[in-house]
């Protein structure tokens, strides 16, 4: 179970800012969201990066309550 | 010389004007500044009125500062360098992002200036909602965030 935070246009494809998902790893917690938040918000998965607790993640990281997930879309910053 | 970097995201109006006198140096004959300015299009998208920027935030300076670091890894001439990014609401015209470094010579200053905010576009976790007479959307043209150094991680 992990902290989920959504930004930009996965923000609104999940038509929420954070939510508290299960899983034990990041690839768990990732899937959960696919399941959870439907089609428009996985069809802009493959495009975004994940992070954990503000570092690039890989699918087998483990997590807990503590940790913070971000769901990164394409920026365009500047 | 002196090193120092001026990094920061604000609410607030950019204050290039203190950048730009900031990063004058002695020992640099070169100061480059650049300001992305709210346009009012996007491609197809006609009188965008606003721009509202939301970032990451707690990872906005630190991605910044990494860039910094390659930058001066790059360029070992620069003397002192700014990068200010502004995040909320702003009017066509206002200034979203300002990037500043002094170089003893001005090849240096412009590349290094060049080279920041191509790669700030592509690191740093910030998004932006354009907002038109008759609608809002997130920006076109968005870029995969990328890490330097790193390819990072897709979602799945």
């Amino acid at each position: 179970m992990a902290t989920v935070l959504f930004f930009g246009p996965a923000r609104d494809a999940a038509g929420a800012r954070s939510a508290i998902v299960e899983g034990t790893c990041v690839g768990e917690v990732v899937a959960a969201t696919v399941t959870r938040f439907g089609e428009q918000f996985a069809q802009l998965l493959p495009t975004c990066r994940v992070w954990l607790n503000g570092d690039p993640a890989t699918p087998d990281a483990p997590v807990g309550i503590e940790d913070e997930i971000a769901v990164l879309p394409p920026v365009s910053g500047g | 010389m002196d090193k120092a970097d001026w990094i920061e995201l604000t609410e607030g109006p950019l204050p290039v004007a203190e950048v730009l006198a900031w990063v004058v140096r002695p020992g640099c004959g070169a100061v480059d500044l650049f300001c992305g300015t709210v346009r009012d299009h996007s491609e197809d998208r006609r009188g965008v009125e606003m721009l509202e920027y939301e970032a990451y935030e707690p990872f906005v300076v630190p991605s910044m500062k990494e860039i910094a670091h390659e930058a001066r890894r790059r360029w070992p001439e620069i003397g002192r360098l700014a990068f200010l990014h502004r995040i909320g609401v702003l009017t066509v015209g206002e200034i979203a992002v300002a990037v500043a470094v002094s170089t003893p010579h001005r090849a240096e200053a412009l590349d290094a200036v060049r080279w920041s905010i191509d790669t700030l576009k592509t690191t740093v976790p910030i998004w932006k909602r354009e907002i038109w007479k008759d609608g809002a959307d997130w920006g076109l043209g968005a870029t995969e965030l990328s890490e330097l150094g790193d390819v990072g991680l897709s979602g799945t």
